[in-house]
């Protein structure tokens, strides 16, 4: 497996008081997206385990991405992938930070 | 060792035991009192047919309410893969055969599984998993599959599956694996009197020292999950 | 209040305990957030899941605290392995200890083949706990209907259930269709059969013969009403029970030892019309069930 660790600036805060947030199943074109807090309200931490190895530009431009569109800041992530396409990626990071930002019942 | 050999050499004192098939069944003199005795034998397969007979004989020891312990001598296959066995409902056969001799152990009466000899996947857990201590006799083979088919089913060639064998006990067939990830709690000695060594565990009480040593994440995480439960 | 029927074969593990339980009761014991992967896939350069494909706890069930239990059949196709059987076992001793019922929606292929040693010591487990807590006065509800099946190590589980649910989807079995004609040849079973398979391991087929207790509808609403019914069954495991199974199994046999096919089996039920009964919608079926199905109540 290929661990792969990112930590970027995020300029939006993800809101809401959730501690964590879960989306995906680690299946064959899926991945499993574990949502937490992270300490840093500016900043975003992911971790993304995978087998497919040497795509480590692929993800960084998903990252990227991600933390420009999405209330990524303050949260901290850990991704098993199954072999999912970067837009299913970008499906489940979104996914992810809708739900922790879910107000909560 | 064959059958035979194993039970006198277990029962110097005599037993009753007769073959049914490849099963047996019958009592044994041990101790000054009595061991009950089943056996699946001659490396057959497990099909509703034989778990069904099977059950009834530990049935019938529970119902005596003796308190005698029983002695479960394994050789089989797996279960019976057969259309008729699934559409009978299989599983269901099983499992009354493994809540049977569950409910015999709650009962007081002690079971032990004695591999000599092959065993496999849903006969295995029928069998000798499903009694309260498993020991074996060296040349016992009990698997959940053999490799090959594990290769065709994993898509992964047998010669890998046989490199990654060597690093971890956790999935290939054989003894000491099983052994090693605590499935089976000692391997007699046939050097030894049988006898003697069965006296030797039923003076013990029963443990899952061997279970806990052999798999430490799932002792782990038995324990977290009843934590929380009752947290 | 939504109209629009779920799923239960398509929904997931989560989704499923969220059907399941009343709104906000359900609380998770060892949660993805707990990181406990299995220690097993990496050598085979697999990728784990933080809940190793079962996710247990705790809830309510119209007002009744149960313990939960649903398998993700679409990780590692609901496969047991060390962590996830653990999982069940603790859950199932916990329900001992607290006196609590439990409640299992199965989907899975049987043992993780990758940790196959672990994998089936652990179904003995979960198979012992289950009826060491039954045996104490607990229910275990079985509930059958995913993608994956009940097969292998996971259809001997079912059978250690106090009370099994199925839909048509469900099906429970030792070895595969695709298995039992790897090693005995296609005409023994040919796996490519569906309409076999079904005949042979479906949940039509399991509750008419015995096999299963009731019969519900796609829905995972229903699956709920099921699973509340069948925890105000009465709760019993001890010898009768099992003197009762070993008849009624024995019965079996020689009623239906010799028949080739479900079809004859049914009829033999007095079914007039066993072709009509795959495709019977289930509140038809419902009514055939009342009126001819083998009835394991108070022997399983």
């Amino acid at each position: 497996m290929e661990i792969l660790h990112f930590d970027i600036a995020a300029p939006v805060p993800a809101g809401g008081t959730r501690a964590m947030a879960l989306v995906g199943v680690v299946a064959s074109g899926n991945l499993e997206v574990l949502v937490e807090r992270g300490d840093a309200p500016d900043r975003c931490a992911i971790e993304i385990s995978t087998a497919a190895h040497g795509f480590r530009d692929l993800w960084d431009a998903v990252v990227a991405d991600f933390v420009g569109r999405r209330a990524a800041g303050g949260l901290r992530i850990a991704i098993n992938d199954g072999g999912a396409r970067p837009d299913t990626v970008s499906l489940r990071l979104a996914q992810g930070v809708r739900m922790i930002e879910e107000p909560e019942a | 060792m064959t059958p035979a050999e194993i039970l006198d050499r277990l029962f110097p004192d005599g037993h009753d035991v007769t073959t049914e098939g490849d099963l047996l069944f019958g009592r044994a003199r041990f101790g000054g009192s009595v061991v009950h005795v089943i056996a699946a034998t001659g490396g057959a397969p497990i099909g509703i047919d034989q778990a069904i007979r099977l059950s009834a004989a530990v049935l019938a020891i529970t119902r005596s309410d003796d308190a005698a312990p029983i002695l479960f001598l394994v050789d089989t296959a797996s279960q019976r893969m057969s259309r008729r066995d699934e559409l009978l409902g299989l599983s269901e056969y099983l499992a009354h055969l493994a809540k049977s001799l569950l409910l015999a152990e709650a009962r007081g009466h002690r079971t032990v599984g004695l591999l000599y000899g092959g065993s496999a996947a849903g006969a295995f857990i029928a069998t000798a998993l499903a009694c309260g201590t498993l020991v074996a006799l060296p040349g016992a083979h009990p698997e959940v599959m053999d490799l090959a088919s594990m290769a065709r089913v994993t898509k992964l060639p047998i010669e890998v599956l046989e490199a990654k064998a060597k690093a971890t006990p956790v999935f290939a067939p054989g003894l000491d694996n099983l052994v090693s990830v605590g499935g089976i709690a000692e391997t007699w000695s046939p050097d030894e009197s049988l006898a003697a060594q069965l006296a030797a565990l039923l003076a013990r009480p029963r443990t899952d020292d061997a279970r806990r040593a052999g798999r430490p994440k799932s002792a782990q995480i038995v324990g977290d999950v009843i934590a929380a439960a009752q947290g | 209040m939504s109209n629009i029927r779920q799923s239960w074969y398509e929904a997931g593990a989560r989704e499923r305990i969220a059907a399941l339980v009343d709104p906000r009761s359900f609380a998770e014991f060892v949660g993805p957030e707990c990181r406990e992967t299995s220690p097993h896939l990496g050598i085979f350069d697999l990728p784990a899941q933080f809940d190793d494909g079962i996710v247990v706890g705790s809830g309510s069930i119209v007002g009744t605290p149960v313990l939960v239990a649903a398998q993700e059949g679409r990780f590692m196709g609901g496969a047991f392995g060390e962590v996830h059987g653990a999982k069940l076992t603790g859950l199932l001793r916990a329900a001992k200890a607290l006196a609590r019922d439990v409640v299992i929606a199965f989907d899975t292929g049987g043992v993780r083949l990758q940790e196959a040693n672990a994998g089936e010591i652990a179904i003995a487990e979960i198979m012992r706990a289950a009826t060491e807590a039954r045996i104490a006065g607990v229910r275990v509800v079985g509930l059958i209907g995913g993608r994956a099946g009940c097969y292998g190590g996971g259809g001997l589980i079912a059978g250690c259930c106090s009370t099994l649910i199925v839909s048509e989807q469900g099906r429970i079995s030792v070895t595969g269709p695709e298995v039992i004609e790897t090693n005995k040849g296609v005409e023994e079973f040919d796996s490519r059969d569906r309409a076999l398979v079904w005949r042979t391991m479906g949940g039509k087929h399991r509750t008419l013969i015995g096999g299963a207790d009731m019969f519900v509808d796609d829905d995972a609403m229903a699956f709920r009403e099921a699973a509340r019914a069948a925890l105000a069954r009465p709760a019993r495991l001890d010898i009768d029970t099992l003197v009762a199974e070993q008849a009624r199994l024995e019965r079996r046999i020689a009623q239906f030892g010799e028949m080739p096919d479900a079809s004859d089996i049914w009829r033999s039920l007095g079914i007039d019309d066993p072709q009509a009964i795959p495709d019977m919608p289930a509140t038809g079926f419902a009514t055939i069930v009342a009126q001819y199905r083998e009835s394991a109540d108070d022997a399983r």
